[in-house]
């Protein structure tokens, strides 16, 4: 028996390792062509942190990061936004993210920028409350970010 | 519900500025209806926008994007005539598309 259980033990602990060995392989590519992929666990984190966490990395403090946004909302469900990017600041961005701090589900959207095309982008959301608004910039990897608050006087969900 | 866009671009100083509307109830699936009943979710996931057959921008989307979605963005290059499309995938699977002359 005992010498049955040892190698049946081996192969299982192999089988793991392969089983390991085969996650990471997965996992590599999917942050390597993360351009590809929808992030869809950030899209359902809830909370700002969560959602950071995520997407990688709680960004650092950017004034790269132009962000147009309303001070004052009327209605919560129809926030324009506009995301610039002050090339002399920050070069290189390949992706923008737009969070909503206090929704369900703070991310928005995530924009990506080929070879070629402005880090630019306008855009309405929704905003359940009175809260910051982040705009996010990937650089190689790295995340930064800019906050606004928009106060809502007309909440954006439930009408 | 295969939506229609609406999309102006144009031309200027070797960049061109797309902006595109879509028709898309942008529904979180938080909601209730009168009845007290969840409305299911119904949002865009994904829309992409090309230049002459060339992905210039790839964005994926959150229900949080207002109903009737606006997207502006730009790529440089593009001359008048060229062709810019722009299409979105729900999570229902459905699909809307629009194609236009840049300007």
């Amino acid at each position: 028996m005992n010498q049955l259980t040892a190698p049946r033990g081996l192969a299982r602990r192999g089988f793991l390792r392969l089983g390991a060995l085969t996650l990471a392989a997965v996992a590599m590519p999917a942050k390597l062509w993360a351009a590809i992929a929808r992030p869809d666990a950030a899209f359902t984190a809830t909370g700002l942190d969560a959602t950071f966490a995520e997407l990688g990395a709680t960004p650092e403090n950017s004034d790269g990061i132009i962000f147009t946004t309303p001070d004052i909302a009327e209605n919560g469900a129809v926030v324009p936004v506009k995301v610039e990017i002050d090339g002399s600041k920050l070069s290189g961005v390949s992706k923008i993210y737009i969070l909503v701090e206090k929704n369900p589900n703070p991310l928005s959207g995530m924009f990506m920028f080929p070879e070629g095309t402005e880090p630019y982008v306008e855009t309405r959301v929704k905003v359940a409350q009175t809260c910051n608004l982040y705009a996010v910039a990937e650089v190689d990897g790295k995340l930064y970010m800019t906050a606004k608050e928009t106060k809502v006087t007309l909440g954006g969900c439930g009408g | 519900m295969a939506g229609k866009i609406r999309i102006r671009a144009k031309a200027e100083n070797g960049v061109t500025e797309v902006k595109a509307l879509m028709r898309h109830p942008m529904e979180t699936g938080l909601r209730k209806d009168q009845e007290g009943n969840p409305i299911p979710a119904e949002f865009i996931k994904e829309v992409t926008v090309s230049h002459n057959g060339t992905v210039v921008m790839q964005t994926y989307w959150g229900a949080s994007v207002s109903a009737n979605p606006f997207l502006g963005m730009r790529f440089n290059g593009g001359a008048a005539g060229d062709t810019v499309t722009v299409t979105w995938v729900d999570n229902t699977g459905a699909t809307g598309n629009g194609e236009t002359k840049i300007r």
